[in-house]
């Protein structure tokens, strides 16, 4: 389990959040839902080390996150990438082995062999050798998605990965979280459409500066707590259907 | 056509001009490969930085009669971190930083070559003396490709990394700040040695023409690095060839070269497609 304890990150002197306590359990995918600028994204950048915080620490199965940094896989925002670097699908992929291989040491066959089999595993073998800005947003995440496969880790993290891609490719990363929850891994994934999250996920956590609320999914997700994260209108069209019968 | 015999005779007779054409080529080889990193991070305000930013530790190497590289390194790296300190510590922007920083070295080092005039020729640092390689300047030279060579190969998974996606690279753990670091001190270990064939103005077009004409011909990295290699080269013995027969300073001799190199790819690449662009912009 990953546990967030009294988590406080701040930009200078604003709180992004305070105080912030919640578990991921492992063999669940954990949707993270709320406003923009509720702080989704820095909650997990927290997870993953990537930002100073305040207070507080991050535990998986009772260890320091830190100790096990290796055993998190992280599939970033495609926008934030320069897709003009000359780098085509297979070394992109590849890169998920350069953690565990460590300093001096180059990816060799067994290496190799993962990617092949993880870019097979999302459907992109005719792919291999497309540099990464020639393939569409859906296509990029599914390579993304096989980075994320060979890097065999226990815990993944997925920032907003069905933003503008096409409905087969959303599929078939879906498909390829339910494996990883069959594996009994760790999935986090920040999300935007509400609409698809009480089938998506099994826990939700709803943000906004803070913990609204936190809990299986189909328990958690109702009327109240997205008025109270996003608006009482919003919640209103969203549950109307539900609970004005 | 006879020139170009000419220039080979000469080459057969004259001692220093087979210096000259050997650390050309050696320099070509080592900008292109550093310099496709400098691109392809999107420092290239910071690779002309760092090569002025050498002048004040070449005029106190002068100085103190030590090995240049040692001085230029020194404030190669101090020029660096100074840039990283101003831009981390305060709203100040990098690029803003840059100028800051490499503009107060550069004039340090004005001063400083100026106090130290008498054992220095400024005019040399500025453009290039190509045709004045002792032979402790070649083995230096040589000592630098080795080590960009090394650098490159032994860090080959960790440079590109950092250089695609330096975030996820963090995630894994990987110190970026190190890689960083260690690659401005690689470059700053150029500069020093393109310093005598282009001069401290025109180091930066050795390290960023190349480069960029390479990326418009490849989409892998490991080819980009070598075209990149070849196209320094190149323009190091083209533009000595040009420098020696038409008795044009040997610097922008070579940096014309490479920008005709760069100007033919961009018009020609099929990865520019400049004439399908230009259609496309004209409808």
């Amino acid at each position: 389990m990953l546990s967030v304890k009294n988590l406080t990150v701040a930009y200078d002197d604003t709180p992004v959040f305070s105080d912030v306590a919640v578990n991921f359990n492992a063999g669940k995918i954990t949707g993270i839902i709320g406003p923009n600028g509720a702080g989704k994204s820095t909650l997990i950048k927290a997870i993953l080390n990537l930002i100073k915080t305040r207070q507080g620490h991050v535990d998986y199965d009772g260890q320091p996150i830190k100790s096990v940094q290796k055993q998190i896989a992280y599939v970033e925002q495609r926008k934030d990438l320069d897709l003009t670097f000359p780098i085509d699908v297979f070394d992109l992929v590849l890169i998920g082995t350069y953690g565990k291989l460590g300093l001096f040491k180059s990816p060799g066959k067994n290496e190799k062999q993962a990617s092949h089999a993880a870019l097979a595993q999302v459907s992109l073998t005719d792919f291999t050798k497309r540099q990464v800005g020639n393939l569409s947003g859906g296509q990029l995440q599914r390579v993304f998605v096989a980075r994320a496969i060979v890097q065999q880790a226990e815990i993944i993290i997925l920032d907003e990965p069905f933003v503008g891609i096409d409905l087969q490719s959303e599929t078939a990363i879906m498909k390829i979280l339910k494996q990883w929850r069959d594996e009994n891994k760790t999935i986090i994934v920040i999300h935007h459409d509400l609409n698809k999250v009480t089938k998506y996920f099994d826990d939700l956590v709803i943000l906004n500066h803070g913990i609204v609320d936190f809990g299986p999914a189909k328990e958690v997700y109702n009327s109240k707590n997205i008025e109270s994260a996003f608006s009482a209108d919003l919640s209103s069209v969203l549950f109307s259907d539900k609970e004005g019968m | 056509m006879t020139s170009l015999i000419d220039f080979f005779n000469a080459l057969g007779k004259y001692d220093f001009l087979q210096s000259a054409l050997i650390t050309a080529v050696m320099v070509g080889i080592m900008s292109g490969i550093i310099g496709s990193f400098i691109i392809l991070r999107g420092m290239s305000l910071m690779g002309d930085a760092i090569s002025h930013a050498v002048l004040p530790g070449v005029a106190v190497a002068y100085m103190l009669g030590i090995n240049i590289l040692v001085g230029a390194s020194l404030f190669g790296v101090l020029a660096a971190l100074l840039i990283g300190f101003v831009a981390s510590r305060s709203k100040i922007k990098t690029d803003t930083s840059i100028g800051v920083v490499f503009s107060a070295f550069y004039a340090l080092g004005f001063i400083l070559i100026s106090m130290a005039e008498s054992s220095t020729n400024l005019h040399h640092i500025l453009f290039g003396n190509i045709l004045a390689v002792s032979d402790s300047d070649i083995m230096t030279t040589a000592v630098v490709l080795g080590i960009v060579i090394l650098f490159v190969v032994i860090f080959y998974k960790e440079l590109l990394v950092t250089s695609f996606d330096e975030t996820y690279a963090k995630t894994y753990g990987l110190n970026v700040q190190v890689i960083h670091y260690a690659l401005m001190l690689v470059l700053t270990l150029v500069t020093v040695s393109a310093l005598q064939t282009v001069g401290i103005i025109l180091v930066v077009a050795m390290l960023i023409t190349p480069a960029a004409t390479a990326f418009l011909w490849t989409d892998k990295l490991g080819v980009m690095l070598i075209l990149s290699a070849i196209m320094g080269v190149v323009s190091s013995i083209t533009g000595l060839y040009f420098s020696y027969t038409f008795n044009w300073a040997s610097g922008p001799a070579i940096v014309i070269v490479a920008a005709l190199l760069f100007a033919f790819s961009f018009i020609f690449s099929p990865k520019q497609n400049f004439f399908r662009l230009k259609r496309s912009v004209t409808r």
